[in-house]
Parts: structure tokens; sequence; C-alpha cells
């Protein structure tokens, strides 16, 4: 391993712990800290817990513009998913057992509704548009009189679009029905006010905004009150919504992390647009580059690009310098590329050759000099040694070959 | 994932990169795989007179494991006649470049790859296929 690290550009997947943050978790785990049990209501050692947790809910409440009682700590997004879907679906079950999600979603979204389909429910899995976005009539279309719940992603992780769920939100609620979001990915750079949106269940990640993993919350709308079957059962803390203590040097770690987020998200969205757009600019003037998802629709500080004719696993790995990460699943024994490019209805060549950037805070400008550079000459030599690109080269259409498949 | 160095080295230099003319008798040409299935080989051999192979080239879109299990059959395979070529197996690949057991099928289609250009110059070629060498039926006297 070389002595420099690689210039980090996968903020999508996780993102290092603000110093801010990591200093203030610091003060809520030691004997000279507030180290008490946040439940502990008979000494001032849990009182102080307590507190530093509620201000905490409040930070967190107010970066999404919901009251600090709608927000239920969690251990991370897929948690928050796994309590919404299966909590809403078992509680409302008497009033239906029909759910709509997209092909697009997590597999933490996914995955929940293969279990609930498993004890009995329906669930239809929409596609995208080719852009990403999900078609209000496709939706509607879907929805039937036993529908209790529609699940759909705000900001995508893998392509970055943002989903209109103020329209999904409008639809859902003059059906009767619920409407879940995992915002894993939007906070810090969307805005969102959930006073005004009409969501009923929201799920946050801590560590995609500058936070600690390992922690995250839902939110549960309490205008209209919206009701779940616990999925974790103990003590009865969160309401009885989530038993089990609380972490509150995670918790600190996330209130800290969504305020400085909601102080600085202005300023810094507009310097990651600059850099992504940077980046975007030095490498598609490159033959056969295609940008993956919508063009406006998404998050300021993501792409996900197809270099046509090289495959993404080793374009990854003649990138050793970037961490960035591939659409492509080649390392999986099923050589099966990416579910979410393939929803976009996107060529197995273009959904194997993927590659996601995604720039945050301790981005500069001169890793995205440094990356276009790399970029352009691990495509040139991967081309070089790629029989499709030489077949392109010559004038052959790709479509129109027999290949041995295996 | 963590590749062997042997992996890292044929990939970051691979060995015997380019293209023979198809049309030349001598050439024989085998490409295997798709794209849909994230890779795709094309292997050329140049066989002389006597059946050796004297040359080979390769291309290939596929993760590093697959460039460089091309990369290492080209070396393998100069020098080699047609017979020996083929009887090499996708193990001793998996093998030399210590595979792990997601990437086996990288190694498969080198082997399909070789078999492939082999059946492509014989079908060019047909005096160098492989004669059934029958024990002649002795006459009773």
């Amino acid at each position: 391993m070389s002595s420099t690290r690689p210039i980090y550009l996968d903020y999508a997947a996780t993102t290092p712990v603000d110093e801010r943050v990591a200093e203030k978790m610091f003060r809520f785990m030691t004997v000279g800290g507030a180290f008490g049990n946040p439940a502990s209501r008979s000494h001032s050692f849990g009182w102080e817990a307590e507190q530093a947790v509620e201000e905490a809910r409040e930070q967190v409440a107010a970066l999404v513009g919901a009251d600090p009682r709608e927000i239920v700590w969690t251990s991370g997004a897929t948690e928050a998913n796994n309590l919404a879907i299966k909590g809403a679906a078992h509680f409302y079950q008497k009033k239906g057992r029909h759910i709509v999600t997209v092909k697009t979603e997590h597999k933490a979204v996914l995955d929940t509704c293969r279990q609930l389909e498993r004890e009995g429910f329906e669930v239809t899995y929409l596609d995208p548009e080719p852009n990403g976005l999900l078609n209000l009539d496709t939706l509607e279309a879907a929805l039937r009189d036993d529908t209790v719940l529609v699940s759909v992603m705000h900001v995508n992780n893998e392509i970055g679009v943002i989903q209109d769920i103020q329209a999904i939100g409008h639809l859902t609620r003059s059906r009767g029905i619920l409407f879940h979001v995992d915002a894993a990915q939007s906070t810090g750079k969307v805005p969102l006010n959930l006073a005004q949106l009409p969501v009923d269940l929201m799920s946050f990640s801590a560590h995609k905004t500058y936070g600690p993993k390992g922690i995250g919350a839902l939110y549960v709308s309490r205008k209209p009150r919206v009701r779940l079957e616990a999925q974790m059962h103990g003590g009865g803390h969160e309401r009885g919504m989530r038993s089990g203590t609380l972490a509150p040097h995670q918790i600190i770690g996330m209130g800290e992390a969504f305020r400085i987020a909601r102080e600085e998200m202005g300023a810094e969205q507009e310097r990651l647009r600059m850099l992504r757009d940077r980046l975007w600019a030095g490498l598609s003037d490159m033959e056969e580059v295609y940008l993956n998802g919508d063009p406006v629709h998404r998050v300021a500080n993501h792409l996900n690009i197809s270099f046509n004719f090289v495959e993404g696993e080793s374009l990854i790995m003649a990138l050793k310098d970037i961490a960035v990460s591939s659409g492509s699943a080649c390392t999986s024994a099923s050589l099966e590329p990416s579910y979410v490019l393939r929803a976009l209805g996107r060529d197995d060549e273009l959904a194997h050759s993927s590659i996601r950037f995604s720039v945050g805070r301790y981005t500069t400008l001169e890793d995205i000099d440094r990356t276009i550079v790399l970029v352009r000459s691990a495509v040139e030599k991967l081309r070089a040694l790629s029989p499709l690109w030489e077949m392109y080269q010559d004038g052959v259409d790709l479509k129109t070959v027999a290949w041995v498949a295996h | 994932m963590a590749y062997s160095d042997k992996v890292i080295d044929h990939y970051e230099n691979p060995r015997n990169v380019g293209s023979l003319d198809k049309a030349d008798p001598h050439v024989g040409t085998g490409m295997v795989g798709a794209p849909a299935c994230g890779d795709v080989m094309k292997l050329q051999i140049q066989v002389n007179d006597a059946g050796v192979i004297e040359d080979a080239r390769f291309k290939t879109y596929g993760c590093g494991s697959a460039i460089a299990s091309s990369s290492l059959l080209t070396e393998w395979i100069k020098g080699k006649t047609l017979e020996e070529a083929a009887a090499i197996k996708n193990t001793e690949i998996a093998e030399e470049l210590a595979l792990p057991p997601v990437k086996i099928h990288c190694s498969v289609l080198a082997e399909d790859a070789i078999k492939a250009a082999i059946a492509d110059f014989r079908s060019k070629s047909p005096q160098h296929s492989p004669v059934d060498h029958e024990v002649p039926q002795r006459l009773s006297a």
C-alpha cells in the first residue's frame, strides 16, 4: 500500500465524522463525561444524558422541519426502513395488505417488502422512467382499495436522482394511504420541511451526513397520527416504538452533525455542485460516456457515469488511487449488473460499465483535477484492451452479434 | 476484494495485447462471453505449418481476473502445438492466478477462448484437424 491514501469520492457510501461531531461525542462516554443512561430517572447522571439526547432530537427535527416528538431513534436507516414498513404493514393489516414501492429502492426497503410478501402481504414493485424518476400516473395506476402503504425513496443512493415526494404524498394522502420515504441520502443535501410535506414516515441516517455510523432515526407523523407495531421489544423506550437503551454518544453525534448540516448546507451544496460539474465537464467530452439518472433532478454531489465498452470492476481496479464504487456487481457470484441501472432500462453493457462518483465536505479542487486525469487514462488503457471498443471502432453494431453467453 | 499479485501483474502489464489479421489462413480467432455477462474475450492464434502456435494476441472486456486469465493464457500457448494448447485446463489457470471461487468463471472463459480459436483455425485449415489414429483392421489370412 502506498503511503498516500486514495482520493475519497464515495460520500454516498459513507462520510467521515466531522471533527466537531467527534469532539462532542467524546463528552458522553467516559467517567468524567455525561455517560449516564438517559432512562435513569433517579439521579443527575441520567438527567444530563436525557437532556443531551432531547437536544439532539431537537437538532434532528430542526433540519427536517419536524416536531421533536416525531423523531424515533434507531440504529440507522436500515432499521428505520424496517420499522416503518413492517411496523405500518403489521399495524394496519386489517385495513389492507397491499404495498407499493419502486424497483430502484435500497435493499433495506426491497428486502423488507420481500419479507412481508412471505408473510402474505402483496407488494407491487414499480418501474421508474429511464431517467430514474417515478411517473405519478404509473403510481396512481398501481394503487388499490387495499393499498395501505407506499414507500418511495427521496434521493437514490446509486444514481442520485430526487423523487418528487411532495406530489407523491399529495396523491397518497388523497387516497388515505400511508407514505414512507427513505431519506438516508437527503439530509444536508436537499431542504426538507416535514411540517409541509405530506409524508407520514421518513427514515434518516447519521453517517451519510458526517455523523457516526450505527445511528439513525425514523420520523413518525403526529398530524395525521401514524401508528406502528414495534419491531424491537423491551423497556418501552421511544414511546414503545423502539425499545433498547439509547446510545447518547451516537445520538449526540447525529444531532451535532444535523445541526452543522442545517447551518452549512447552502454554501456547502454550492461548492459541491461546482466540484461535481467540473468533474463531469472533465469526463463528458470522451466518446461513449453517459450520465445515468436525470441530469436536473439530482443531488449536487453525485454523478453516476457509464464508460461504454469498459467493465466497471476493471475500471475500479485501474483507479486504485481513487475510492469510488461500481454499479457493476461482478464480485457477486450472480454476475448481475446493477439492479438500479437495469430498472432504468440501461443496456447490460452500460450497466456493467458504471461508476458512482460522490463528492463531499473534504473534497478539494485538486482532487477533482487529479481524478479527471486518472479516469481518462484508465478508460483509454482499458479501451485499448477491449474487444468491444475495437468492434465499435470498426462500426460493428454489438446488438447484432450472436454472443455465446455463459 | 483483494487480488493476487499475479492477477495484478497481468492486469497492470498485460502480455500480448492486440489483434492479428482475422482473414489470414494461419490465424484462428476465438471470441467468447457476452457483454451482458460482463466479460468478452477475444483470443487469436497464429499457427505455422507444423501446427505450432507461433504467436497469440488477446483483447478482453471484463474484470481484472478475466484480463489476467487471458493474458496468462497467451503466454502459455505460445510455442505449444494445437493439441497441447487444447489440453490446457481452466483449473491450471485458476490455480496459477490464485483466483477466488467467484472468479473461476474467468478461467473457464479463457479455456473456452483457446478451444474456440483452435476450432476456428481448423475450420480454415482442415489439414490440421486431429487425425483419428485408428488401428487398421488386420486382414485375416
